[in-house]
C-alpha cells in the first residue's frame, strides 16, 4: 500500500506540474515537451491502478501520434522563433482574474460534487458489464468491447475516417506550375503527331522547329 | 494518507480539469496551446472514468475511455488542419489577431 502510495503522489505530481507548464509555458515547443510527459505519467498511473491496456494506448496514441502531431505544427508554422516579437507588452491581460476565478470555481465545484458522491447499491443489477477478475484487463475489455460496443466501435472508425478525409481536403492545395506526367496523353500520342516524314533535298538539309 | 482511494483519483482529474480551463483562459500566444488545454481537459475526463471503471468493477468506463481517446485524436487532427490553413491565408495564428469575426 505504501509504494501505491508513493508512486501515486510521484506521478500526479509530476502530472499537475507539467500540465501547469504546459499553460505556462513561453516556448510552444515546450508546451509540447511538458504536454507528451504529463501523457507519459498519466499512462503510468492507469497502469498502476489496473488499467493497463488503456495506459499502453494512452501511450500509443497521445505519445506516438497525438503529441508528435502537435510537434510536427508547430515546427511547421515556426512559431517558436516568433515569440520574442509575440509577448512584447502582453503581460498584463484583463482575462487573467477572469480565468482564474472561473477555474476555481469549476475546481471547487467539482471537489464539493465527488466529496458528496455515492452510487446506488442496485447499480449493478442494471448493467453486464461487470469486470471479469479471472482474465486480464485487455482480456476483459476485448470482451466488452466487441460485443456489447460493438456499433459504438464502428461508429468511433467512422469517426476517425472522417477526421482523416477532412484533415486532408482542408490542408490539401492544388499548386500552379508543377510539371507533372500525363500517362493518358503519353499512351495515346499517335505516329501522325510524333514522326514526319520529309524528303530531304541534296545540298539544303531540313529545317526542324520553324 | 497512504491509502490511496477513488477520491485522489478524482481530486487529481479535477486539478488538471482545472489547469486545463486556466489554459484556455490565459493564453495569449497561440492557437495551438488552446488546443494542448483542451487535450489536458479530455485526460482529466479519462482518468475519472478510469478510476470509476477501476474502483466500482465495471468496464464501461474502460471502454467509454476508448472512445475519448478515439474523439480526442480526430479532434486533434482537424484542430491543427483548421490552424494550418489559417495560418497559411493569415500568417499568423495569434490569438488576438483573430477577430475577423469580431465576436
Amino acid at each position: 500500500m505504501i509504494a501505491h502510495a508513493i508512486f501515486f503522489y510521484t506521478f500526479s505530481i509530476i502530472a499537475v506540474v507539467s500540465a501547469i507548464m504546459v499553460t505556462a509555458s513561453k516556448n510552444t515547443v515546450h508546451s509540447v515537451f511538458f504536454l507528451i510527459l504529463d501523457f507519459i505519467s498519466i499512462s503510468c498511473l492507469f497502469i498502476m491502478i489496473g488499467a493497463e491496456f488503456l495506459g499502453m494506448i494512452m501511450l500509443i496514441v497521445y505519445v506516438g501520434a497525438v503529441a508528435v502531431l502537435f510537434l510536427f505544427v508547430v515546427m511547421m508554422l515556426n512559431v517558436a522563433q516568433q515569440k520574442n516579437q509575440w509577448f512584447a507588452g502582453q503581460i498584463t491581460s484583463k482575462h487573467i482574474p477572469v480565468g482564474l476565478i472561473i477555474s476555481i470555481l469549476i475546481f471547487f465545484e467539482i471537489v464539493i460534487v465527488i466529496s458528496g458522491w455515492k452510487y446506488k447499491p442496485e447499480i449493478f443489477d442494471i448493467n453486464n458489464t461487470i469486470a471479469n477478475t479471472s482474465v486480464s484487463n485487455t482480456h476483459s475489455l476485448g470482451q466488452v468491447l466487441y460485443t456489447d460496443y460493438i456499433h459504438v466501435f464502428q461508429i468511433s472508425g467512422m469517426i476517425l475516417l472522417v477526421a482523416m478525409v477532412g484533415a486532408i481536403v482542408l490542408t490539401f492545395r492544388q499548386r500552379s506550375g508543377v510539371k507533372k506526367q500525363s500517362y493518358i496523353k503519353q499512351i495515346s500520342r499517335e505516329r501522325a503527331e510524333g514522326v514526319e516524314v520529309l524528303e530531304v533535298q541534296s545540298n539544303k538539309g531540313v529545317k526542324i522547329d520553324d | 494518507m497512504t491509502e490511496i482511494g477513488l477520491g485522489h483519483y478524482l481530486t487529481l482529474g479535477a486539478v488538471i480539469f482545472s489547469i486545463g480551463i486556466i489554459g484556455i483562459f490565459l493564453n495569449r500566444k497561440n492557437i495551438i496551446v488552446i488546443l494542448m488545454s483542451i487535450e489536458l481537459i479530455l485526460l482529466a475526463v479519462n482518468i475519472n472514468l478510469v478510476a470509476f471503471s477501476i474502483y466500482l468493477g465495471d468496464l464501461a468506463g474502460q471502454v467509454f475511455t476508448l472512445f475519448i481517446l478515439t474523439v480526442a485524436a480526430a479532434e486533434a487532427a482537424i484542430g491543427l488542419a483548421i490552424i494550418v490553413v489559417y495560418f497559411r491565408n493569415s500568417g499568423t495564428i495569434r490569438v488576438e489577431e483573430i477577430d475577423k469575426l469580431k465576436g
